[in-house]
């Protein structure tokens, strides 16, 4: 933690800021027209989970709850656009969005008004056994959700007029859909920087630094720890809501709680303690994954080798490392 | 009333495997404060090996040595929690709980792996045994006389572990470190020994769950995941850290199953998922469980 501490408080002013920002955002919204499409595409899939990232991580690196059930929002978020689209014939994103931007909140206030009464592992084994009751009504319901089946979800149409039927489906994700992921993922990212700004974000992380000296300055802790509850699910299906175009399917996987470990490594890989730590996490995870799927079958276990290693010696992620890094780096120069 | 004793049967069926796994995953907890993630594939281990003795190595040998073949699955099973409790997750006792979760869940996808490269993604089964015992009538309906044998092992090995932490010098042992490690550790315990046998009598438990289950159901890939999320549900109703909680959870857990079953199918996860919610809303440490 000592890195961050030494960093000048002119690091964090909206002029450094926007040093960093913009350019990596100019980039992201060049590669399109470098990369190939998969390229691209699997890209496109990295901000989408790294926007499930951010919001897991608002729950875990800030508020200190691990939550091993966000399978649960990723997959209300997606199957809410299915639903959307197989019984209410709606066919643009944006009403997507607010739609399970609805729904999701509509779950995560159940289940959170649960959930956040307790915290550590508990609330782990109990955000994981909530998760599975939506992974077996979706499983076992299939008349609604068609089962193992999954539910198809053709090419929406983005702003009411962008659609992909006239072009080539492929082209259409790489190109069109992937500017919109792009520009809610520039959104999502200032939004979650505000809030963890803001005196709402400082109040989680003194609940997850001390409870009870949070409790004695006054914060109301459950209340604060729903409110972070609510926000985590919300983003975590938004993801899952731009994640079903682009995988034109969903099945109960998307609901199952390895999925929601999944999420967990992503952060980790990253690096929970960080904001950006979620964001890398995500891209880095999902060509990881991507390459060691196409590399051997046992995928899994590559996986698992990385995860168990990482845990073992790079427990701040790469985001953590990095900056550890950079800060001896720069001790060295000043010397 | 016959079909009544007949679910009975299958209640207490289900209970004795859920007992054996879940009270292994509770063990665990309650000596090293770590949830093990990967435990269910442990008990898929046991079964793999135990139906793959059965089925093939020694399909064609006779009856009295296949019922000496069953523990080997859960020797297995015990023979890799040794090896890996020391190797992989010693390093993480000290470590917060989102590390050891992560560790175990690391293990998982490896062993979910391993499984499928020496077993294939076929699945593997071992009736042998479950035909030549046959059945038995119940009234007007006839029940498998080696579910009841499996009942009688849940039994045992519920009694024998019982025995085995309240009756014996080791079991105070256990006791002590799983109260307070640092104190044991000064009064000369070798915990670090404690922990390794802790954990490789969880993973037998496991294993022999696994092991008494193939011969009247194929091992398939992806049991252990789902065996995991339901021993959750048990050591959440029974409190974790706690045996007596593990088996009355496991009672609990297979009675409501086998009537959502019976009564109606498609709820039968969310009903079990649902109570082990409320119980934690009403005692949230879980029914037997001590609060921390």
């Amino acid at each position: 933690m000592s890195a961050i501490a030494l960093r000048p408080a002119a690091m964090r002013s909206p002029l450094w800021i926007a040093v960093w920002a913009v350019p990596i955002a100019a980039v992201l919204a060049v590669l399109p027209w470098v990369m190939d499409s998969y390229r691209t595409i699997q890209l496109a899939y990295g901000l989408i989970f790294a926007i499930a990232g951010l919001g897991f991580n608002l729950l875990l690196g800030y508020t200190g709850l691990l939550s091993f059930g966000h399978s649960a929002y990723f997959g209300v978020g997606a199957y809410t656009v299915a639903f959307m689209v197989k019984y209410l014939h709606v066919q643009s994103m944006e009403l997507f969005v607010l739609g399970t931007i609805a729904a999701a909140l509509l779950v995560t206030a159940v289940f959170g008004y649960v959930c956040v009464r307790y915290t550590r592992i508990f609330f782990s084994i109990l955000t994981l056994a909530l998760s599975q009751v939506l992974w077996s009504l979706a499983f076992k319901f299939f008349w609604v959700t068609g089962g193992t089946d999954g539910l198809r979800v053709p090419t929406p149409k983005l702003l009411g007029v962008v659609t992909g039927e006239s072009e080539d489906k492929i082209h259409f994700l790489s190109h069109g859909y992937y500017y919109y992921v792009l520009a809610v993922f520039i959104v999502a990212v200032a939004v979650m920087w505000l809030v963890v700004h803001s005196p709402f974000g400082k109040a989680l992380q003194a609940i997850r630094d001390n409870e009870t000296r949070a409790r004695f300055v006054g914060i109301r802790i459950r209340r604060y720890r729903f409110l972070a509850f609510l926000l985590s699910g919300v983003f975590t299906a938004i993801a899952g809501a731009l994640w079903v175009p682009l995988n034109g399917l969903v099945t109960p996987d998307a609901l199952v709680w390895t999925f929601s470990g999944e999420i967990v490594f992503m952060s980790v890989l990253g690096g929970f303690r960080n904001f950006t730590g979620p964001i890398v996490g995500a891209v880095v995870y999902n060509y990881l994954k991507d390459f060691a799927v196409g590399f051997t079958v046992y995928w899994q276990t590559l996986m698992g080798v990385v995860l168990v290693v990482l845990v073992m010696t790079l427990p701040t992620g790469i985001v953590g490392t990095a900056k550890l890094l950079a800060a001896t780096a720069r001790r060295r120069f000043a010397r | 009333m016959d079909l009544l004793v007949i679910h009975l049967f299958n209640a207490l069926l289900y209970a004795s495997v859920l007992f054996l796994i879940a009270g292994g995953l509770s063990l665990i907890y309650g000596v090293m404060r770590i949830v093990n993630l990967a435990h269910g594939n442990l008990f898929a281990l046991g079964a793999f090996i135990t139906a793959s003795a059965i089925g093939q190595w020694f399909a064609g040998s006779s009856s009295a040595w296949l019922y000496a073949l069953i523990p080997l699955g859960a020797l297995g099973a015990a023979a890799l929690g040794a090896i890996l409790e020391p190797t992989v997750l010693r390093p993480f006792y000290r470590r917060p709980e989102e590390y050891q979760l992560l560790v175990t869940f690391g293990i998982l996808m490896i062993l979910e792996d391993v499984i499928r490269f020496i077993w294939g993604p076929y699945p593997v089964s071992a009736t042998t045994i479950f035909e030549k015992m046959g059945s038995m009538n119940v009234g007007d309906w006839i029940y498998p006389r080696y579910n009841l044998l499996v009942i009688a092992i849940g039994g045992l090995a519920g009694l024998f572990l019982w025995a085995f932490i309240y009756r014996t010098n080791f079991g105070i042992l256990l006791r002590a470190t799983s109260q307070d490690m640092r104190r044991a550790s000064a009064l000369g315990v070798n915990v670090n020994l404690v922990y390794v046998e802790a954990f490789t009598i969880g993973c037998f438990m496991a294993g022999l769950g696994g092991a008494i289950i193939v011969p009247s159901q194929s091992a398939v890939l992806g049991m252990g995941v789902d065996a995991l999320v339901l021993s959750f549900i048990v050591v959440v109703v029974g409190g974790l850290g706690s045996l007596e909680g593990a088996l009355v959870g496991a009672l609990i857990v297979g009675l409501l199953r086998e009537t959502a079953i019976s009564m109606f199918p498609e709820l039968e996860l969310a009903v079990l998922y649902l109570i082990a919610a409320v119980v934690l809303l009403v005692r949230p440490a879980g029914l037997f469980g001590r609060a921390t």
